[in-house]
Order: C-alpha cells, then structure tokens, then sequence
C-alpha cells in the first residue's frame, strides 16, 4: 500500500456560537472565538489517499484529478467564506476544526474512485490540527 | 468515521544522558556529547492527540482551554525552564532520554478528563521526534 499525501491552503472566517448557551456558558466556552463578527484563518489541508500504484501509469491516482476535486470540493466552497453563512454542508453546525474537517472527509470520499481516501488532516492554525479517518481505516496506518 | 484533535505545545528544558549502571567510560562511549556534567538543553515540541465523541452542542472533541490548562499543570509548568534530571522527580534515578521523556508525558496527560488520550509525539529538535500510544 502506498500513502499519497495532496495539500491546500484555503482561508475562511468563522465564529462559535450556540444560542443554547448562556452569556456565561459562551464566555466560557467559545471565549474570544465567539466574537460576533467573525475572525478567519489559514487553514491547510493535508488529503491522504492510500492504494496501489496502477501498473501501467505507475500512480495511485492522477493527482491532477485530485487537484481538481480539492479545488472543486474545498476551495470552492470554503476558501475566502464565512463558514458559518456560506457553506450550507457547514448549518446548523458550529464550524470547528473537527466539523469542517469531517465535511471535508464526507465531500470527498465519494470522489476518490481510484484507491481510497485514508486521511484528512486540517491545520487551523499550525499548532492546532485534525486527523480524520474512516471508520475500520485503522488510525494506526500511515500517519 | 474517527477524529483526532492534535495540539502543539513548547517547553525548553535540560538534561544529562548519565546512568548509574554504567561506569563513566561506559557512559561517555553511550551518550557521548549528551554525557556532558553539566547538561545541555532543547526547545521541546509536544504534540497532543486526543479522539472521542464530537459535542454537538460544541462541536469539539475537547474544549481547548481546558486541554491547555491540563497540559500546562501537567507538563508545561513543571517542565519548563527545568533541568530534568533534578527538577522532575521521576528523572533522578530514571535517564531523561527523550523516550522516557515522551512516555513520562503520555502517562501524566491520559488523566484528561475530558477525551481519549491517543498518542504523544515529542521532538527534542526538528531532526529529532519520539511517538508512544501507550
């Protein structure tokens, strides 16, 4: 099995709020992340697909074609958005690092025919990321 | 579908290499510049994996003031600006390699309350890292 690894930067804006909460429980919470008009980030994403290469082109996959479903997925849903309002797979949902990520991983599953996507891994900030695998897609592979 | 939440955090601390078993040829030939009486130090990268259940209401796997805090009273605080092998107990009679570093600090963050501790990784340098899951 070989494990090829495809990034992207996009940048977006977001805020945490949750209309459960109370002005305390917010506070606590989310902190500054809940400032009602938004703060943004470079987000990188790492995408992982695992496979064997094909004997005759000797790739997994054609990264040209993933460098076209990232952009169509990723970059053109979420780069320069407000996520929160502007990405509908994201509503009714708080856009942290682990709910974008998983959207990401559902947006791109079904698009990855040739081997299978192992990993996504979202960096909001570089000391902050998320690592998002399928389910039987042993986390203890490649890493 | 599983979820990993990684967070990087720093210390710079010192150590010497030395073990009482060895005789200090031993030592010297082992450890070489790291045998060194007097220590030597690093900029220390921690990397924190923590998995479990993300909170609707929240959406995170673990609130991160709260992780930070933990990690800080756990490791930070009594890593920092230290020389391991006097200041943190468990390394007066144990070699503070960067193994036994990483493993220390496995078993002092999978107290957290809040998600499953998955895995440590520790770089000593940026040429340098150490993984334990336990």
């Amino acid at each position: 099995m070989v494990y090829l690894t495809r990034k992207i930067e996009f940048s977006a804006s977001h805020l945490y709020h949750n209309p459960a909460f109370s002005a305390e429980e917010t506070r606590r919470i989310f902190g500054k992340c809940n400032n009602p008009h938004g703060h943004g980030h470079n987000y990188v994403l790492e995408v992982t697909v695992a496979g064997e290469p094909d004997p005759a082109t000797g790739m997994v996959l054609d990264l040209k074609e993933l460098k076209e479903i990232l952009q169509c997925e990723v970059t053109d849903r979420m780069d320069h958005r407000f996520l929160n309002y502007e990405v509908p797979e994201l509503a009714g949902q708080i856009p942290t690092c682990e709910n974008i990520a998983a959207v990401i991983w559902r947006l791109l599953q079904p698009r990855i025919t040739r081997g299978h996507l192992h990993r996504v891994r979202l960096y909001e900030t570089p000391d902050l990321f998320v690592d998002c695998y399928g389910e039987g897609n042993g986390a203890g592979g490649a890493r | 579908m599983k979820l990993h939440l990684t967070r990087r955090y720093r210390f710079a601390a010192s150590h010497r290499l030395h073990s009482d078993n060895l005789g200090e040829e031993e030592n010297r030939r082992v450890y070489g510049k790291c045998n060194n009486p007097y220590g030597h130090g690093h900029n220390y990268v921690v990397e924190v994996a923590m998995s479990g259940p993300v909170n609707p209401s929240t959406g995170m796997i673990a609130n991160l003031a709260d992780l930070d805090a933990f990690v800080e009273r756990e490791v930070i605080a009594p890593f920092d600006h230290t020389y391991l092998n006097e200041d943190v107990p468990v390394f007066r009679n144990h070699v503070p390699t960067t193994e036994h570093l990483c493993i220390e600090i496995f078993q002092r963050l999978s107290a957290f309350p809040d998600a499953k501790l998955e895995r440590v990784r520790l770089e000593e340098t940026g040429l340098n890292s150490f993984e334990y899951a336990g």
